[in-house]
């Protein structure tokens, strides 16, 4: 959110005014009176927000209060707004954009800046892209005074900006390197009276793979706004995304999992159109508490009426996880209440249908193949 | 013929005293790999036992460096299983050395390491093979990495997926034809070796009939190798794309699987890698199929 990119910014010396974050109307006239004429923004992970009426200046505390009032709470693009930010108002003489990202394509960095407004530069890379910059950066050299000025000659920044403009770079250059990021983004970046360069606002993505050498990065996330069976999925070190569907998923392996989603929603065209309800990866593990941790957080969700365990035995052998599913059917005993369509294959794949067959339990159903199984699952979610 | 790896490779292990290590150097042994020796700078100068293929014992010399290692052994392969947190200097120590083939199965590397030493290796000889990913197998002859080896056997089919257990999904379904190489370039938004690296090599292998091609949502790497295909690839191409039902802005497990705005959609590859004459089955079962028809009619 705009708030912490501000305070990253801050912590590396990118020129910000950070303003106060406000939760409630009267905390927001509080804050004003402090500055002044302020600028009360909606505080969410999505763009558009000027648009969707949640950035309002205030000239007076009051203003500042009854805009608090209308924008805690409004949505944004599904966000529900719980916090504003009280920014100074700045008298803006002319708007650039800049960032930092990691581009995939070519597997280095690129710097895209424009002195062509800011705040609509989707706009200006449509009908003038020109005027927008693309700068691949090395990662094995990266940004240095050199490149730096490179960068602001090739963007064009105006003659008086130049040092300061050299500086905001190597400042937004320590953002990106130092916290980990894969985007970097001011936009806009202004110029303020007086010849003044500031980031008036921002955003910031964070690498989750490099959170070991970065602790206060877990401050940054947003419990508030994540789904309850997400944030309970991840406090159990499980990989789950919530879906909207009835048939709930256990794979091992990212792709599994997400072809699995697919041929269930395929199946699920037959069956009254029911889809997948979630994302779950259990990994190579597939330890009975695995499992039972899993299969709690899939029958957790109302929307659940079957679940589907597809696992492809590689390392892992169909016989531990068989006896994950049978030890977590016993872990929760009477909470497990929906029917389960099971497919395994590959390692020791008898073993497991044998251990399956022989506890014979109620719920589960066995299936030889990934697509007989999810048809079957289907079947059941639509009865 | 094979790609990348075969019967001849000498393989080290970079970690090969962790638990990980341990577990996959004994079975690459049993794969019939060649392991020579795995690196640990700590336990320079012990062994570990293992068995090999026949059920014979080894002892595998530990080295201080992968340096070391490639001069006593003549190694020509790492297989690197050391943590996140020492990924990047264990890639760079063995680019250094002059290592040809570098599989790195490490989940979880930060992408910024990942850009850094696949920038440092552009100016040498080392090619890279993932992060985060199974790693590349040539039935009956090497494994350098984790796929298990006793799903399917050699034959005339190149495989490339971004997916482990989408790779073994797959070969199992085609076992009755089998794998002249199998290559998981893995997951991450940045990936030492592309699906393209891998088309280009199985177009120039002389045993590889047809290729199956396995992407998944995010970047655009699906929609290159289409028109690489289209420009480049004479042999049979068949492809699957995972992640039809994935909403915008969510995660799927792999770091790179992520739809952002309209790019990077399992339709939009789908629709590329048709464009250049790519047969796209719509689940993995439907895939094997298009390749067993080519094949049957071969």
């Amino acid at each position: 959110m705009e708030y912490q990119a501000k305070e990253l910014f801050a912590k590396h010396d990118v020129p910000v005014t950070e303003g106060i974050v406000a939760t409630t109307p009267d905390e927001a006239k509080a804050a004003a009176e402090q500055l002044g004429v302020v600028v009360v923004k909606a505080q969410v992970k999505a763009g558009g927000r000027g648009k969707a009426g949640g950035v309002k200046l205030a000239k007076t505390p009051d203003e500042a209060y009854e805009h608090a009032q209308a924008i805690l709470g409004m949505e944004i693009k599904g966000l529900t707004v719980n916090r504003v930010l009280i920014a100074p108002g700045a008298s803006i003489e002319e708007e650039y954009y800049f960032s930092f990202l990691l581009d995939r394509a070519n597997r280095r960095y690129l710097c895209i800046a424009s002195v062509e407004g800011g705040v609509e530069i989707e706009e200006v890379a449509k009908t003038n892209p020109d005027a927008v910059k693309q700068i691949p950066i090395d990662p094995g050299t990266g940004v240095d005074e050199a490149k730096a000025r490179e960068i602001v000659a090739e963007a064009a920044f105006p003659e008086a900006l130049t040092d300061q403009a050299v500086q905001t770079v190597l400042a937004l250059w320590k953002v990106f390197v130092e916290e980990d990021a894969t985007l970097v983004e001011v936009n806009p970046l202004a110029r303020l009276e007086g010849d003044v360069l500031e980031a008036l606002d921002g955003k910031v993505s964070l690498d989750d793979n490099a959170d070991f050498r970065h602790e206060d990065h877990a401050a940054f996330e947003d419990k508030a706004a994540a789904d309850p069976l997400e944030a309970k999925a991840k406090a159990k070190g499980l990989n789950y995304v919530k879906l909207d569907g009835a048939v709930g998923i256990i794979g091992n392996g990212a792709g599994l999992v997400m072809s699995t989603l697919d041929v269930v929603a395929y199946a699920g065209e037959a069956h009254g159109g029911v889809k997948p309800a979630n994302f779950l990866d259990i990994g190579g593990g597939a330890s009975a508490q695995v499992m039972a941790d899993g299969l709690d957080v899939i029958l957790g969700d109302e929307q659940v009426k079957s679940v589907f365990v597809n696992v492809f035995g590689g390392i892992t052998s169909c016989d531990a996880v068989a006896n994950g599913i049978v030890g977590a059917l016993d872990l929760l005993g009477d909470a497990a209440t929906k029917p389960l369509v099971v497919r395994l294959d590959g390692n020791a794949v008898e073993e497991g249908r044998r251990i399956l067959e022989e506890k014979n339990h109620p719920l589960v159903t066995l299936v030889d193949t990934m697509d007989g199984a999810a048809d079957k699952a289907a079947e059941l979610a639509n009865a | 013929m094979s790609i990348y790896l075969n019967k001849d490779s000498k393989v080290i292990v970079q970690g090969i005293t962790g638990g990980e290590g341990t577990k996959h150097t004994a079975l690459m042994l049993k794969a019939g790999t060649s392991i020579v020796g795995g690196v640990n700078a700590r336990k320079a100068g012990t062994t570990v036992s293992h068995v090999d293929a026949d059920g014979n014992d080894v002892e595998l010399p530990v080295f201080g460096t992968v340096a070391e290692a490639m001069q006593e052994t003549g190694a020509d392969t790492s297989v690197v299983f050391v943590p996140p947190a020492f990924t990047k200097d264990a890639v760079i120590e063995a680019i250094d050395a002059g290592i040809g083939l570098l599989v790195v199965i490490t989940e979880g590397v930060p992408v910024q390491d990942t850009a850094e030493f696949y920038a440092y290796s552009q100016n040498s000889s080392t090619r890279i093979i993932g992060p985060n990913c199974p790693g590349i197998i040539t039935p009956g002859e090497a494994l350098a990495g984790i796929t298990p080896a006793t799903i399917a056997g050699k034959g005339p089919i190149g495989l490339v997926s971004k997916s482990g257990t989408l790779t073994y999904q797959m070969m199992f379904e085609l076992r009755d034809f089998g794998f002249s190489t199998a290559i998981g370039i893995g997951g991450d938004p940045v990936i030492g070796t592309t699906h393209i690296d891998a088309l280009e090599a199985f177009e120039a292998d002389p045993e590889t009939k047809a290729i199956v091609m396995i992407g998944e949502i995010g970047g655009d790497a699906e929609e290159r190798a289409a028109e690489f295909i289209k420009a480049n690839v004479t042999k049979p191409v068949v492809g699957y794309v995972a992640g039809f039902t994935a909403p915008e802005g969510k995660t799927m497990g792999h770091a790179g699987a992520i739809v952002s705005g309209s790019s990077g959609t399992a339709q939009a590859k789908k629709e590329a890698l048709e464009a250049a004459g790519v047969k796209v089955g719509k689940t993995p079962s439907e895939t094997a199929e298009l390749m067993r028809e080519i094949l049957k009619n071969a």
